[in-house]
């Protein structure tokens, strides 16, 4: 999973195999933060966030 | 007494009645977890596995439910990535209902491994030319992603919205959804496709064995094609129930027809690859092995001929024409058959994929060996379905689940 672990070797299965799981994560991971961080600022009354309605959220 | 937290406009239970409900299936639930804890206290010999049969009932009810769970992510494609906006007001339940079979999937894995204190070994010490192992990443990066698809529900809970941070959270999920859907989409399309791809490499198990293109056989893609056109059958089939068990409409026809429409275009187009699949395995891969079609099949009482006409024909095209067709979609009785029939096909394709499989002899000295799951593999079986089914139930009473409902169901 990680290059320390003492089974890593630098071959294109790990390189295609890691790089899939990686990619998806930090996706999952950078898509997370954004939304913490905007309702942390929108509650804040930072920006112009503030109360939303939920209309079309389905 | 939850008066406060159930959804303004919509009517619900009597609490005492649903207590009653929940202790009923509370009760199922305990009996699942006694043998869960058997399994896990006592070992791997509670089951009825052996060295023939090292999947078994587990690993067939979490390819089944993986399948049936490919609803949500196919309907999320559907109407996030492809704009099918009528989508938008079943696709909730989608989801709940894919949180709850793959939660349920990760869950029969934690039983099955034997030894769960190690479970996280496969992540940390992964054998990259494992398909088991790709499918253990996605399966469980996918889960993720449900749970964030599933958490802004939570959230608009009467009472949880009042909280300005969880408001707000809530609405911007909501506001870039669409990036979680289309990365659940690609998770899915790789592991609903490697959980195919397991039996399609074994080329000492003639039964599953199948060419292919580069790494993936075709039972890779058929696994992902049928998940995407039997899943959203049993969205279509949970809604049908719940309308039925809470005597309401919830969902209009018109969602209803549009899921079915698209979801017999793609059973439709499977099954003709399905036959192609298998008719090209009986007449070329399988001989060139020395194999024969009939060779695979017995008058034992699971593995008949009668099988392969069970799930191709008879679960297979049968549903496929009558949703691709308008009056069959229109038509309750009809639809409902259809949809029942898909589940059960796709179920039945993960049962033959797995079981069959292990029963074939491929030895000159082997027989066909039979196997019949232990009352703990049941239990441990019946554990997600009661879980499930709790799962719908507070998430019904308490959460926003159907955006019609309300105007569907006015409160005099």
């Amino acid at each position: 999973m990680f290059p320390f672990i003492f089974e890593w070797v630098w071959d294109m299965s790990h390189i295609v195999f890691m790089g899939g799981l990686w990619y998806a994560l930090t996706i999952i991971g950078l898509g997370m933060t954004y939304c913490l961080i905007k309702a942390i600022a929108d509650t804040a009354g930072i920006g112009s966030g503030g109360h939303h309605h939920h209309d079309d959220h389905h | 007494m939850d008066s406060a937290l159930i959804p303004e406009g919509v009517k619900r239970c009597s609490p005492a009645k649903f207590l009653i409900f929940l202790g009923v299936v509370g009760a199922v639930l305990l009996w699942g977890v006694f043998a869960m804890l058997l399994c896990w206290i006592k070992g791997l010999n509670q089951t009825n596995m052996n060295d023939y049969y090292g999947f078994a009932l587990w690993i067939w009810a979490d390819l089944a439910v993986i399948a049936l769970g490919g609803g949500a992510f196919f309907t999320g494609f559907l109407r996030y990535i492809i704009g099918k906006d009528e989508l938008k007001n079943i696709i909730n339940y989608a989801v709940l209902i894919g949180f709850i079979c793959y939660s349920s999937a990760l869950l029969i894995l934690a039983i099955d491994i034997g030894q769960p204190l190690r479970g996280w070994f496969i992540f940390w010490h992964a054998n990259v030319h494992s398909m088991l192992t790709e499918v253990a990443f996605c399966l469980s990066c996918y889960f993720g992603v449900l749970t964030i698809e599933y958490l802004p529900l939570i959230l608009e809970n009467r009472q949880l919205d009042r909280v300005p941070f969880f408001h707000n959270l809530s609405h911007n999920m909501h506001e870039i959804m669409a990036v979680f859907a289309a990365t659940g989409a690609f998770l899915s399309f790789f592991h609903q496709g490697s959980l195919g791809g397991v039996s399609g490499v074994l080329f000492g198990r003639p039964f599953g064995y199948r060419e292919g293109v580069f790494i993936w056989p075709w039972t890779f893609f058929l696994f992902t094609w049928s998940a995407a056109a039997c899943g959203p059958c049993f969205t279509i089939l949970i809604t049908k129930i719940t309308e039925k068990v809470t005597q309401k409409k919830l969902v209009k026809d018109n969602v209803i027809e549009l899921l079915a429409k698209i979801s017999g275009w793609m059973l439709a187009t499977y099954i003709i690859a399905k036959i192609l699949d298998t008719w090209y395995w009986a007449s070329v891969t399988a001989p060139s092995k020395g194999f024969w079609l009939l060779d695979f099949y017995s008058n034992n009482p699971f593995y008949g001929p009668w099988i392969l006409v069970l799930e191709v024909i008879i679960c297979g095209v049968l549903p496929a024409l009558i949703l691709i067709t308008e009056s069959g979609r229109k038509s309750k009785t009809a639809l409902l058959l259809a949809v029942i029939l898909a589940v059960i096909g796709v179920s039945l394709n993960r049962w033959v994929m797995v079981l069959q499989v292990m029963a074939v002899p491929v030895m000159p000295f082997d027989s066909w060996y039979m196997y019949f799951p232990s009352w703990q593999e049941i239990a441990t079986t019946v554990l997600p379905v009661a879980y499930g089914v709790i799962l719908i139930g507070l998430s019904h009473r308490y959460l926003p689940i159907f955006p019609q409902e309300k105007e569907l169901n006015p409160i005099d």
